[in-house]
């Protein structure tokens, strides 16, 4: 407001990555509630949550519900890289090693240690590009959790199919251990680390609402990822990445949401600890 | 050898008197043939012996045969005269007189004094003898068998009884004569005599009195049977408890004048038997003060029967007396089944003399009946009562209207121990109750015409004399007990059944028809009532739990009549806490009391892992109410049973429990998931066997049919499922133990990381962040 001055801003992420995140919230709190309902049921606090979300089987039917919305976006963001691969936007190559790939490569390893050194006060901050290597782990964390929640929770909704296709009947048990812990690593990695290296370090707290709105002021974006903003500006790229500033009503909607998402999360967090400290002590 | 003797004695006296008729008549000896000779010399050696002792007691009785032959003692006169004749015939008549009299010498006259005592024992056994009491009292033997004209045995054991009598001269003993005893002993020693009772022997007597523990052994050894019935009997039974003042034969029979029941005389004539038992069973004596008998006045009542009118008016012997209608000798209460007047015999002992009574009853009870089942028509007694029978009934006798007379009075009023009582009956009431046609006297039995008004001190309705099941399973029960121990909350029959309008349990109007079971025993037994209070044990609440349970909704809500109510559990009479191994709802019997309505569920139950019967061990197995409850019970389809029986299980399979709720059944029945796999969903409820059991519902054979039952499309592989898992156990699950393993190493590495990485992360940013606006600052300064 005091800038009357249009400030320029930089796009970070495409309609399509921002559609997925959102789904990725909505679907990932959703599983993560009714999952630690079940997974600490002894606690009358979750019981109260199930009987607030309308029973044991309402619960049950949001978490399904909530799971074939991971599948769906899952196999949304498979078929974005196929067709990223197919259109040849960026080369097979580029995809899994090029600057815009999300595969670790040996820079990461480099800027981790220079990070670390950063961290304590032995040199500068790394010249981080397009994706540090904790965005990188964030992705990979969930693609793996994905797969591996996915597989499992398939097994314990269709525990009849998959026995009679000849899983032994001791693999459901197994199923519901990894299911579960994977669970409350995803959510405890997610409702802590994720929170602050995104959302609540202090340079871009309480929320980088980039996620939802796409773009970066180009002030911040140089400083974030100067790597990055040398690279586009070598290319000429950077022009192309321009954008209006989010409107106001747009923003404060995403502002809403985040928020949301951030406190439903923290509060999912605190009972999951506070279960864990009651239960297990 | 004394008979031997004798006869050797009787025939020397005739030799001898033969010889001297021969030697007068020598012509008359040529005719005696040669035998004659043979015998007389055979004879002869013994009469020379004889002779020879004739001869040496010739001088004794040269003096003695002197009838005026005395001697001064102590101031009396004594007579020294001995009867010859009579001691030669004596058992003693062929030895010398020396051979007694030892000290004395026939020919040193006068006898030195004492020198005539004679020592039996010498000859004689006297041992035994010195030890009875005739001994020890120093009665000498002569003093029974005389001095010189002592009897043979025979000859002296007939004469014994006037022997004993003329030292024992009193009445009682004397009575011994007139005895049947005496009677039959004359007639040929069959019945006893004094010896045979006391001491079996004439030596051999110990004391006079006969102990009372010998008594019975004594009579009994000819009455058996008499005394074996007499033993059994309430009297044997008092008497053998040393109970004061119970009879034993003597009291009845006497000691020495022991009648036949037939003498007008004996105690035992029919004509005395009221009296003799009257002794004992009239008002005012110690036995009716010390046991508590529903009759009274029995004595009196009696007398003015038609049995004891018949009797003393008319004197008519046949007419029933005491021991007619009780027996002679096995007198037993109503109670006992034996007993002659318990309600089963009571019609048959009434048919020793009313024979025809089928044809006099016709009209009334099938006459079939009287002989093939006493026991469904009423006892003879509950018409005609026990001791005021009469030729017409009570209606007539003493009717109701009597009564009435005054207990229509409202204001009819006693006082007992300070406290005003109603006397006041509704007539109407009566005649609308079960007893409608009792007359008022049935009930109350006690009353007595000799009393003015009739009715006084008749006391409380025994309602054993027609209920005596009910009763005395009533005084066994905690409610009689404690009524008997002067409780005053504990019920009596009509706090229960009410008075006189005692009305049948299917009446919809009685306290006791099944719907209104629940309200009657709350009175006492409800939340705050007098028998809540004081009620130790864990069922409290019990009318409103009852009210909530299947079994009281049932009943209550749906006025379905045969569901369970108190007494169907608890009995209707026999009422015991639950400790006691007799109750209804012991533990050990609630099953069986559970199975009198669900039998087929006990049938199940009793082949299950929790019957005693298979499971043999010293832990507690469950009944029917550890999993049902008692007084809870719930529908099983309802979610909050269905939620309960996990703690029923629980209580006992600890271990089992807290893994099911591990795994996926357990965690979402947490959640209050009802349909939900419950233990007995997969394990049975009545049926529970050992999982390895072939009829087990988790047997090979059949656990994937149970898992069906939720699970359609339950195969062999799906059932290996672990429901009871737990990743603790590295033994006996490794692949759970593993994975929690790696996953919770996975976990605390990631975490480590990143926690790490945050913490160091933190400090930096606030650096750089302050920098960032130090620079901001400086730029706007500029």
């Amino acid at each position: 407001m005091r800038n009357e001055q249009k400030e320029i801003y930089i796009t970070r992420f495409g309609a399509f990555p921002r559609l997925l995140h959102v789904l990725v919230i909505i679907s990932f709190l959703s599983l993560a509630i009714t999952g630690m309902v079940i997974k600490f049921s002894e606690m009358s606090v979750f019981q109260t949550i199930s009987k607030i979300l309308g029973g044991y089987e309402v619960t049950g039917t949001i978490h399904r519900f909530a799971a074939m919305i991971t599948f769906l976006y899952f196999f949304m963001h498979l078929w974005y890289l196929i067709k990223k691969l197919v259109k040849c936007e960026c080369s097979f190559k580029e995809m899994f090693s090029g600057e815009n790939s999300l595969v670790p490569n040996k820079n990461d390893l480099k800027e981790f240690i220079q990070t670390v050194k950063w961290f304590w006060g032995l040199g500068p901050r790394p010249q981080y590009g397009r994706w540090t290597y904790w965005e990188k782990f964030d992705y990979f964390a969930v693609f793996w959790g994905i797969t591996v929640i996915g597989s499992t929770g398939l097994v314990l909704w269709f525990p009849e199919f998959f026995t009679a296709i000849g899983l032994p009947g001791w693999l459901i048990n197994v199923a519901t251990i990894i299911h579960s812990d994977e669970a409350l690593l995803a959510a405890g990695f997610i409702f802590t680390v994720h929170f602050f290296n995104t959302h609540f370090r202090p340079d871009k707290f309480p929320m980088d609402t980039v996620i939802f709105t796409g773009g970066v002021p180009i002030e911040e974006f140089k400083e974030d990822r100067p790597r990055e903003y040398e690279t586009l500006q070598e290319s000429g790229e950077l022009e192309g990445k321009f954008m209006a500033p989010p409107s106001q009503a747009f923003t404060t909607i995403a502002k809403i949401f985040g928020f949301s998402a951030l406190i439903t999360g923290i509060i999912i967090i605190i009972l999951i600890i506070y279960s864990m400290v009651f239960l297990y002590n | 050898m004394q008979n031997a003797d004798n006869t050797l004695i009787a025939l020397n006296k005739k030799l001898i008197l033969k010889y001297f008729i021969i030697s007068r008549d020598i012509n008359y000896m040529t005719q005696i043939k040669f035998l004659s000779v043979l015998k007389f010399i055979l004879f002869i050696v013994p009469f020379f012996f004889t002779s020879l002792i004739f001869a040496q007691n010739s001088v004794c009785f040269d003096c003695h045969s002197d009838r005026g032959l005395s001697k001064e003692k102590n101031g009396k006169t004594i007579s020294l005269f001995v009867d010859e004749s009579k001691f030669a015939k004596s058992v003693h008549g062929d030895i010398l007189c020396v051979d007694c009299h030892a000290n004395v010498d026939p020919e040193d006259l006068p006898h030195a004094k004492n020198d005539g005592k004679v020592d039996c024992s010498d000859c004689h056994d006297t041992e035994e003898f010195e030890a009875s009491i005739h001994g020890k009292k120093s009665v000498a033997c002569y003093e029974c068998h005389t001095k010189h004209e002592i009897e043979p045995a025979e000859i002296f054991e007939t004469n014994r009884v006037a022997l004993c009598l003329s030292c024992h001269v009193q009445n009682k003993v004397k009575g011994y004569k007139q005895s049947v005893h005496f009677e039959l002993f004359m007639k040929g020693k069959s019945g006893p005599e004094c010896v045979d009772c006391h001491g079996g022997g004439g030596h051999k007597i110990k004391s006079a009195k006969i102990s009372e523990d010998d008594l019975l052994k004594l009579c009994a050894s000819c009455h058996k049977k008499v005394v074996g019935n007499y033993e059994i009997s309430l009297h044997g039974q008092a008497f053998s408890r040393g109970k004061y003042p119970a009879p034993n034969c003597i009291t009845c029979h006497s000691s020495h004048k022991i009648l036949s029941h037939t003498n007008p005389k004996a105690k035992t004539y029919v004509m005395n038997v009221p009296n003799l038992c009257g002794q004992c069973h009239k008002e005012g004596t110690t036995v009716s003060q010390l046991n508590d008998i529903s009759e009274h006045n029995i004595l009196a009542n009696y007398k003015q029967s038609i049995h004891g009118d018949g009797l003393f008016r008319r004197g008519l012997i046949v007419t029933a007396v005491c021991s007619s209608c009780h027996t002679p000798h096995k007198i037993l209460p109503h109670e006992n089944p034996e007993s002659s007047i318990n309600k089963n015999n009571i019609a048959k002992t009434c048919m020793q003399c009313h024979a025809q009574i089928e044809a006099v009853h016709q009209k009334v009870i099938n006459g079939v009946l009287w002989e093939k089942e006493p026991s469904k028509i009423p006892a003879c007694i509950e018409c005609h009562q026990p001791h005021e029978v009469r030729r017409v009934f009570y209606e007539d006798s003493l009717s109701d209207d009597m009564c009435m007379g005054c207990h229509s009075n409202k204001n009819l009023k006693k006082n007992e121990n300070g406290k005003e009582i109603s006397l006041y009956v509704d007539y109407k009431e009566v005649k609308r109750s079960v007893h409608k046609d009792n007359s008022c006297i049935k009930c109350h039995t006690n009353v007595f015409t000799g009393n003015n008004p009739v009715c006084i001190g008749s006391g409380k309705v025994d309602c054993s004399i027609c209920h005596a099941e009910e009763v005395k399973n009533y005084s066994s029960s905690i409610h009689g007990t404690l009524h008997k121990e002067g409780d005053e909350v504990a019920p009596y029959c009509t706090d229960c059944h009410g008075s006189h309008n005692i009305m049948k349990h299917s009446d919809r109007d009685s306290p006791t028809f099944s719907k209104r079971i629940p309200d009657l025993c709350g009175q006492c037994h409800k939340k705050g009532a007098p028998a809540d209070l004081r009620y130790k044990g864990v069922e409290h609440n019990i009318f409103k739990n009852y009210e909530m349970s299947i079994h009281g909704k049932g009943l209550l809500k749906s006025g379905l009549l045969v569901t369970a109510t108190c007494t169907d559990c608890h009995t209707t009479h026999h009422e015991l806490p639950i400790s006691d191994p007799n109750s209804s709802v012991n533990p050990k019997n609630i099953p069986k009391t559970c199975a009198k309505c669900h039998l087929g569920v006990y049938e199940i139950f009793v082949k299950s892992v929790h019957s005693p019967k298979v499971t043999k061990t010293d832990k507690k197995l469950p009944v029917c109410n550890d999993c049902h409850m008692s007084h809870t019970i719930e529908r099983v389809e309802y979610a909050d049973f269905r939620q309960k029986i996990i703690n029923q299980c629980g209580k006992c399979h600890e271990d089992v429990t807290k893994t099911y709720f591990d795994t996926f059944h357990g965690k979402v029945t947490k959640l209050g998931s009802e349909k939900t796999a419950k233990c007995s969903d997969c394990h049975g409820s009545h049926d529970i066997l050992p999982p390895d059991s072939p009829d087990s519902r988790l047997s090979y054979k059949n656990i994937v049919q149970t898992c069906k039952t939720c699970h359609p499309n339950s195969n062999r592989k799906f059932v290996g499922y672990l429901t009871h898992a737990t990743h603790h156990d590295k033994n006996k699950y490794p692949f759970l133990y593993y994975t929690f393993w790696f996953m919770t190493i996975l976990l605390i590495g990631t975490f480590s990381f990143f926690g790490l990485h945050t913490l160091f992360w933190l400090p930096r940013a606030f650096i750089e962040k302050r920098k960032a606006n130090k620079q901001k600052k400086s730029e706007k300064e500029k």
